[in-house]
């Protein structure tokens, strides 16, 4: 029974946020390490275009609650979707034509490309927070709870729940269905071979009449659909503020390098190491100690390895030891 | 050559005319707050320049070197506080040694075991349990130091030596953390450093923010020493009153009694403002003319050139028997303690020590730009591009907030398309500067002041 | 007048040329070699003739037209293949998609192709589902004139096809070029390994500093004693 409890209360403080949390970030790391492979630059814009097509969810959200649009339990949002990801899609491609198509045609040094992305993050950080405001923005509506905690102790009569809200069992429905469909895109298509042969040998691919433009397009759309999706789901599942989005991506970073760069599979598995990392050192073990220890006996402080203000410097520690370690990644990226 | 030089005269002179309008038109103590500042500036974009100019290492960490910098300020000028000490010192200082001895005893168990399974659970459990041994001593004793008078002090104070030692410190702060972090990351791709320094000068900020016992987080210190005597003591100085009196002879000589006591005491007023805003201005002046001179010797020694060939060519450099990750380290340092140096700086000037205003867009993002806008590769560019940057940082917001007006004069004042607009005109900034990037390295990669064309001879 | 002609061709890189006016040319059904010494500008002249480097002076005709100005990805869509002598196969893809992407631009039903390709080369097709950098050197060279065969080319060119790989493996790949060139392709190829390659070619072209030094059938160069001597060591 103790030990059920201290099982319960774990996968409620731990395993259910963490999969929630690493879902969100691989959809994130997903995109970082398409446009690596792809374009052989680290997008630090990511983050920054996650919170250009959340904003256009938030706002698309809004507007259809004020029309009384409601597809309760599940959150508007899903409606608003499409306006989001048209929006991000369309923001890429034109910053791809007017910023990174430009270096690609003079085949510019890698880091130049990163510069410029990081400009591009600035504009994109000011475009959003110039039309919806650098403020918490709070869009999630529906049901609260796929089961809540008093329903789950009722259910086993254990003293500890489990909560699971919607929108992390969203998030983890909606993960494993985008990155099927990413799979088989990749795997099945002709444009998805055509991709990761460009990704794998550029000068191959071009010797074997691929369009690099139309390979970068085709990366561009989907890194956007990817990063709008992630950014909506994180929004539901907390909130929307554009400088938390920023920050998404050491974390993103951290997740697609650990994986190994240019992997997509590595990309989702660091994102869950990454995300469980974090909750797990972050969390409070007190409560969890005093069910496994004698009657009565409690821990004096709250066990915790970290303070959540450091959940950051996780994602740095992941990096810097991949990054002695084994800098590949997981899965064997790419690196020069 | 010649051509450059003329260009650097002039780009010279259009700051010095930028300035001197602002003086004419606003105010001389503006004037001398945005000079102060374009001063700074100039030698975070000098620190930067070295590093991307001079080697192309792309770091997106300024901000935390900045940060480094500015905490030195705090760590040398303030006095000590043997309260906190008495209270919470030896509990820090066995947590040290705890953790020395942990990192002794890793590195000792990756030497003397051998690779495999019982190594890897032997060093999570020394690693755990010597966490925990830190923790241990480490939490009550922050704890009690942060409890010694929390509403003024709560930290450990400083050494109480003259702020001015806390401008090397800082530099040396900044070097070391850039050792470190170039040791992990450099010699892997470029993108690298990038993401780590990113992650770094996170890391710097929340500790800073977080850890009160240090430096007070974000409850700031206020009050830093300072190189020279504040203007209220100024103000009494009799040798101050009687510069004021001579400088202003003719003005006073118009009137007499109390009249002319109440003029002579505004006058000194004002001319001590500007006094100290001259002093640090004089010492600013130096502190860039020192490390211009360095930094411009160095470009031109065979190490420069060295430099520049591992940058134009790396590949070719390191068949050439260059160890192109040793010098890349060497630059990222020294780029690194320049930047850190600027960071003592600005928290001597400002007086205060504030953690919240380390943000990435003013420290790291504004200062690249300066650098690429200036002429990346130039030393003088990068002066310039910190004169000119700064200038237009300064003058972005109300420049928008007059935009926005302009622009929806037409709409009632209540009108919410219009608030809204002027409202956001605050978040101009972020947009305008990535835009100003994006159009220099687009339009004039080269910068304002090109990097020179060296022949080869 | 051949199918495929380079003529008078100059060039180089940064100012300096590597080909002085060399000319190269190769018919349908044919297999031309290019050989000669360190530097002489082999690799160069099969990447001007296939628009990866931009010729100063001089042209490139293909079947009586002008392509000197024809991008690379463009003379792909004009049925020329060409396989570089270095990461010349996608490594983390499978061998069989690998000859799907060299397919990449064909709309019409390829799998005859392929299957004429595993007959050429019947190891492929025991390792079509295999990542292509998983196989040994000479595997892996086939792989690459697989994909360029994917296109149904009328011009394959092969730089230094057999740099790295066994005698064996070579005398093999050397056979299946004959095969291939007997199905009426134009064959065009940069050798190392002079005295093997001429024996197989019907024109083969010495080049000396980026020009043409002899220019006969392969036969006769390898009888030709002062080929032998400064060429085939002896």
């Amino acid at each position: 029974m103790e030990l059920l409890n201290t099982f319960a209360l774990m996968s409620n403080y731990v395993f259910v946020p963490a999969l929630a949390y690493g879902s969100q970030l691989a959809l994130g790391a997903l995109g970082i390490t398409l446009v690596f492979g792809v374009l052989r630059f680290a997008n630090f814009a990511h983050g920054d275009l996650m919170a250009f097509g959340t904003m256009g969810v938030v706002l698309m959200t809004y507007w259809l609650q004020a029309q009384g649009v409601s597809i309760d339990p599940l959150p508007t949002a899903l409606l608003a979707l499409p306006v989001g990801i048209a929006l991000a899609v369309g923001v890429s491609l034109l910053i791809d034509r007017t910023v990174y198509r430009f270096y690609r045609r003079r085949r510019a040094a890698p880091v130049v490309y990163v510069v410029a992305s990081v400009g591009v993050m600035y504009v994109l950080n000011g475009l959003t927070r110039f039309i919806i405001g650098p403020d918490d923005q709070r869009f999630t509506d529906g049901a609260r709870f796929l089961i809540s905690a008093g329903d789950f102790k009722r259910m086993t009569g254990l003293d500890e729940g489990i909560t699971i809200k919607l929108t992390q069992a969203l998030t983890v429905v909606v993960a494993v269905l985008m990155v099927a469909a990413l799979f088989w895109f990749l795997q099945k298509t002709r444009t998805g071979k055509a991709m990761r042969a460009y990704s794998d040998n550029e000068d191959l691919a071009l010797l074997s009449g691929i369009s690099p433009d139309r390979v970068v397009a085709v990366t561009w759309v989907i890194a956007a659909v990817l990063a709008t999706v992630a950014g909506t789901l994180y929004g539901l599942d907390k909130s929307f503020k554009p400088f938390v989005y920023f920050q998404l991506i050491l974390p993103m970073f951290a997740a697609a390098i650990v994986g190994g760069i240019g992997q997509p599979i590595g990309a989702i598995v660091g994102a869950y190491i990454v995300a469980f990392s974090e909750v797990m050192l972050t969390y409070a073990y007190k409560r969890a100690l005093m069910y496994m220890g004698p009657e009565g006996w409690g821990p004096d402080g709250l066990m915790q390895i970290l303070s959540t203000e450091y959940k950051f410097a996780i994602s740095f520690l992941i990096l810097v030891f991949v990054l002695l370690v084994r800098p590949t990644g997981i899965f064997r990226g790419k690196v020069i | 050559m010649s051509a450059l030089l003329t260009r650097t005269r002039l780009a010279y002179l259009g700051i010095i005319l930028l300035l001197l309008l602002v003086g004419i038109f606003q105010s001389w103590s503006v004037a001398m707050v945005m000079i102060n500042l374009c001063l700074i500036s100039a030698v975070m974009a000098l620190g930067v320049n070295i590093q991307w100019g001079y080697a192309g290492l792309f770091s997106a960490g300024t901000v935390g070197f900045v940060a480094l910098g500015g905490l030195a300020g705090v760590l040398i000028s303030e006095a000590p506080i043997p309260e906190a000490w008495d209270v919470g010192g030896a509990g820090l200082i066995y947590s040290v040694a705890v953790l020395a001895a942990l990192i002794a005893a890793v590195l000792i168990i990756l030497t003397v075991m051998k690779p495999g399974t019982v190594r890897r659970i032997v060093l999570t459990f020394v690693i755990l349990g010597g966490y925990f041994t830190v923790r241990y001593f480490f939490d009550p004793a922050t704890e009690a130091i942060e409890g010694v008078n929390p509403a003024g002090q709560g930290f450990l104070g400083g050494l109480g030596l003259p702020i001015l030692i806390s401008w090397p410190v800082g530099g040396l702060l900044a070097a070391l953390v850039a050792w470190g972090i170039g040791k992990v990351a450099l010699g892997l791709r470029s993108d690298y450093l990038a993401i780590a320094t990113l992650g770094i000068a996170e890391i710097v900020i929340a500790v800073i923010k977080n850890e009160d016992w240090l430096a007070r987080g974000v409850k700031n210190v206020s009050g830093l020493a300072r190189p020279m005597p504040k203007e209220i003591v100024l103000q009494e100085s009799p040798t101050f009153i009687g510069w004021v009196e001579w400088l202003h002879s003719g003005a006073l000589s118009t009137v007499a009694g109390d009249e002319r006591i109440q003029m002579l005491r505004d006058y000194a007023q004002q001319d001590a403002g500007l006094f100290v805003k001259l002093i640090y201005m004089l010492l600013f002046t130096i502190v860039l003319l020192i490390l211009f001179a360095l930094a411009q010797r160095a470009l031109n020694s065979p190490w420069g050139r060295m430099m520049r060939a591992i940058r134009d060519n790396e590949v070719a450099a390191e068949a050439m028997g260059k160890n192109v990750t040793k010098r890349h380290l060497q630059t990222f340092i020294l780029g690194s303690a320049v930047v850190g140096i600027a960071g003592a700086m600005l928290t001597t000037l400002d007086g205060q020590f504030t953690p919240s205003t380390y943000n990435p867009l003013r420290f790291t993002f504004l200062v690249w730009v300066m650098v690429i806008v200036g002429g990346s590769g130039n030393n003088h560019g990068s002066v310039i591009g910190g004169f000119l940057i700064w200038f237009v940082w300064v003058q972005a917001e109300p420049a928008g907030i007059f935009m926005m007006d302009m622009l929806t004069f037409f709409m009632a004042p209540d009108n919410p398309v219009r608030l809204h607009l002027l409202d956001a005109a605050a978040q101009m900034r972020p947009l305008l500067m990535g835009l100003v990037l994006l159009l220099a390295m687009r339009f004039s990669p080269k910068g304002i002041l090109p990097e020179p064309v060296r022949t080869v001879r | 007048m051949s199918y495929l002609i380079g003529k008078d061709m100059r060039g180089g890189y940064g100012g300096v040329d590597i080909l002085n006016g060399c000319t190269i040319a190769v018919d349908k059904g044919q297999i031309a070699v290019v050989v000669g010494p360190n530097g002489a500008g082999k690799s160069t002249a099969m990447k001007a003739l296939f628009g990866m480097l931009t010729l100063r002076k001089g042209s490139v005709t293909l079947d009586g037209r002008d392509i000197t100005t024809m991008s690379p990805q463009d003379r792909v869509a004009c049925d020329m293949a060409f396989v570089p002598q270095t990461n010349n196969v996608f490594a983390g893809m499978t061998v069989e998609e690998n000859l799907e992407m060299g397919a990449y631009l064909r709309q019409d039903d390829f799998s005859g192709t392929m299957a004429e390709v595993f007959d050429l080369f019947p190891i492929l097709k025991e390792k079509r589902r295999q990542f292509a950098g998983e196989l040994s050197g000479g595997q892996r060279q086939q792989v690459a004139v697989g994909r360029a065969l994917m296109t149904q080319p009328s011009v394959l060119m092969l730089d230094e096809p057999t740099a790295g790989v066994s005698p064996i493996v070579m005398d093999e790949l050397f056979d299946r070029v004959i095969a291939i060139k007997e199905t009426g392709i134009a064959v065009l190829i940069v050798e190392q390994n002079a005295r093997q390659a001429l024996e197989i070619a019907d024109i083969g072209y010495v080049l000396v500093s980026g020009e043409n030094r002899f220019t006969d059938t392969g036969e006769a160069l390898m009888a030709d004693p002062e080929v032998r001597q400064s060429f085939l060591g002896g």
